[in-house]
């Protein structure tokens, strides 16, 4: 028997790998997930029409050489709701998410864009308080925001606010960091506990009438991994945990770098309010967004080291080590659960999730 | 964290395995269903199955109610959401469930309103912030989610609402198990009784399958040493002869269930001759429809409905997934043409279907995995 759906188990994968196709004619909630219909959506439809060597590796940031120069680009659109959340709001998340995607890729973060798109009606003083925070991230995060661009759409036409914002970084230092580098033998470490921001924001919108004494984990991460990288040179690759969660990045890595990825559930840093109200809602916290949380793969036998480096940083204070990577069934990520048994943790399904970002 | 730590203790499980082992007759095997698609959720998240010995085989149930609506059903609700000024409510779960021309989300992609809601006691909210919309809520479930739609097919009557009513898809348990029992391809040494829906029916409406049939049932609880004790209690049964109802997941479960919860269900609900379910076809008096008292929030009676019966897709083995004749990777779709991202059945859709919950969670070689897990 285990034959035979060893074999079926075998036709699946060879499905898996097929390319990626888009079979809606329409766009749903689920593109914008961050689970598999994005990574659809991303591969079949933009990666097919812009399709160059500087896209296709598909990390947080496109590396580019400009001249002597090696620098890193990124952009992303923030669409939360609610606007304004413990924690945080829409300005913050919209630096801190650049920052972060800039970070993740190995560069030193120096200059954002931003473009706001407001609806008719949206209230002047609400725009002040998000700029302001947009200011206050900057600064916090050492990056000036240099050039930006406004549009008003009439009421009804968007939802108060959109901010979208661009950030350009400088890499130094010689390390290619990048999914595809991740090997056997490494280490996988978080900064920090998971699903903060994911499960604040799902409160915030108050139609769950849960309370828990939880703010969003926006934060800019260049500082800490900065830190990270002085310390050790073992680091091959980075993911900040936004969409899709802790989840998705190991999938990522564990597909693009064809390895297995085990990490041990009890090892995994959760609050016990994002626990309880993952556990009452049915979500699981691996899932859940972060904005101030990233997942490092690191060579094994510099993960103490990694650990260290990370813990002296106020950011990556509760840091851990939650699994490894191994050779053996690649595309994988396997949990060993807390219970004592294993499963596999896949890619997200385009789960109904309101706007968390 | 507590109330929910205490369950899942590595330390009890092996203890309570290595009795289960105990009582394995040699050369025999134990096959259970876990009705409930919550045992489902659980045994595959936790890895349950990797504490049982290869005698002992869980087969998964009918009880996801998601699994077991027919595609007719959801095009006649997608029919519901199209007419003008209606607004429909759902259960996140029903989202992805395919009708005949695309889900919820495609339809939304079209231009109805239909919107997820936790409780349907918010569709009511929903009402009231949108006079002039004709709200409906689908609604969907076993006896567990039944009182709810009763409370507020209770407190819609009582506001006097005219904009809400409830496009009734509950189901009841027993005819379902009943069915299963009579199935002449299925060989089963007892059942995992379903937790949730027992705190509303008790444990009194499983005592044939007991006495008549002669299977031991061990109503469950959710959390993984629940299940676990309850395969010990069912092992045990058979270990010393006995075939009797059990109650596992006393916590919660009073052997008469919730008298309130009955009677609001009686007073709104009231069982239909038949019922199509997924891939089990047409089993009498398993359904409930709302009562003539209140056809004002019967969406059944407020819309024209096309009621066609859709057949299931040929290559779709749900019915024998959900009789526990075959496991989910044995149909021939399963993983390939049927993915949770694009299923064609339902037991690929809700994360409490036994195929999703396969593919999700279970779907590679045990053995190798722990090869793996061990080095």
């Amino acid at each position: 028997m285990i034959d035979r759906e060893q074999q079926v188990l075998d036709r699946i994968e060879r499905q898996r790998r097929r390319p990626a196709k888009v079979r809606e004619e329409r766009i749903t909630l689920s593109h914008g997930s961050g689970g598999k219909a994005s990574h659809t959506l991303v591969e079949a439809v933009f990666l097919e029409a812009f399709g160059n060597p500087l896209l296709a590796p598909l990390e947080d940031a496109a590396r580019l050489r400009v001249g002597d120069a090696r620098l890193a680009l990124t952009t992303d659109s923030y669409v939360v709701s609610p606007l304004f959340f413990p924690g945080g709001d829409i300005g913050d998340l919209a630096v801190n998410g650049t920052v972060n995607d800039l970070a993740v890729s190995g560069a030193t973060p120096l200059y954002l864009t931003c473009g706001f798109i407001l609806e008719e009606g949206f209230p002047i003083a609400d725009l002040t308080r998000i700029v302001a925070s947009m200011r206050a991230a900057a600064d916090r995060a050492g990056v000036m925001i240099v050039t930006g661009d406004t549009k008003v759409v009439q009421r009804g036409k968007a939802d108060g606010c959109y901010v979208n914002t661009a950030g350009i970084g400088i890499l130094e230092g010689s390390a290619e960091l990048g999914v595809s580098a991740v090997q056997p033998g490494d280490a996988i470490l978080v900064s920090g506990p998971i699903g903060e921001h994911g499960v604040t924001i799902m409160l915030a919108r108050g139609e769950l009438d849960i309370e828990a004494d939880l703010v969003s984990d926006t934060a800019p991460l260049n500082g800490v991994i900065a830190e990270l990288l002085a310390a050790t040179s073992g680091v091959h690759a980075m993911r900040d945990a936004t969409r899709g969660g802790v989840a998705t990045i190991l999938n990522e890595m564990a597909v693009d770098a064809q390895v297995s990825v085990i990490v041990d559930e009890d090892a995994i840093p959760v609050k016990a309010e994002v626990r309880g109200a993952s556990e009452l809602l049915g979500i699981d916290p691996l899932y859940v967004a972060c904005e101030g949380r990233f997942v490092a793969a690191v060579a094994g036998d510099q993960a103490a080291a990694a650990l260290t480096a990370l813990r002296k940083h106020p950011l990556g204070a509760e840091a851990a080590v939650i699994g490894r990577v191994a050779g053996d069934q690649p595309g994988m990520v396997l949990l060993n659960t807390a219970f004592g048994g294993t499963r596999i943790v896949d890619m997200l399904v385009g789960d109904p999730l309101p706007r968390i970002c | 964290m507590r109330f929910v730590d205490e369950f899942r203790d590595a330390e009890k499980a092996r203890a309570l395995a290595s009795k289960i082992a105990g009582l394995c007759a040699p050369g025999r095997s134990y096959k259970f269903m876990e009705v409930c698609g919550g045992h489902t959720h659980t045994i595959y998240k936790h890895g349950l199955e990797d504490y049982l010995p290869e005698q002992v085989q869980l087969v998964h149930g009918p009880g996801c109610p998601v699994c077991v609506i027919p595609m007719g059903r959801v095009d006649d609700a997608i029919h519901i959401a199209r007419q003008p000024d209606v607004l429909m409510t759902s259960f996140g779960d029903m989202m992805r469930v395919p009708g005949s021309g695309g889900n919820f989300f495609d339809s939304n992609a079209e231009g109805t309103s239909i919107r997820m809601v936790y409780s349907p006691l918010d569709s009511l909210k929903i009402a009231r912030q949108n006079p002039d919309r004709q709200v409906v809520f689908m609604a969907i479930g076993f006896e567990t989610t039944a009182p709810s739609t009763a409370m507020t097919l209770l407190r819609a009557a009582a506001e006097g609402l005219e904009n809400f009513s409830v496009f009734c898809n509950h189901v009841t348990i027993v005819p379902a198990i009943k069915a299963i029992l009579d199935s002449p391809d299925l060989r089963l040494d007892g059942f995992i009784g379903p937790g949730h829906v027992s705190t509303v029916i008790g444990c009194r409406p499983y005592e044939f399958i007991a006495a008549e049939y002669g299977k031991p049932v061990v109503v469950a609880g959710f959390e993984p040493l629940d299940i676990l004790q309850s395969i010990y209690m069912l092992m045990l049964q058979l270990h010393e002869g006995r075939s009797v109802v059990e109650n596992q997941y006393s916590r919660v479960v009073p052997w008469a269930g919730n008298p309130v919860a009955l009677r609001v269900i009686n007073q709104t609900m009231q069982l239909r001759p038949y019922f199509e379910w997924r891939g089990l076809g047409f089993i009498s008096h398993s359904a409930l429809r709302v009562r003539d008292e209140y056809a004002a929030f019967d969406a059944e009676a407020r819309f024209q409905l096309p009621g066609l019966r859709v057949a299931d897709p040929k290559a779709c083995q749900c019915g024998e997934v959900l009789k526990g004749v075959l496991k989910p990777w044995e149909c021939k779709v399963f993983g390939t043409a049927c993915t949770p991202e694009t299923p064609i059945g339902t037991c690929m859709v809700s994360p409490e279907g036994a195929c999703a919950a396969y593919y999700n969670f279970g779907r590679f070689s045990r053995k190798r995995v722990q090869e793996v897990s061990i080095g």
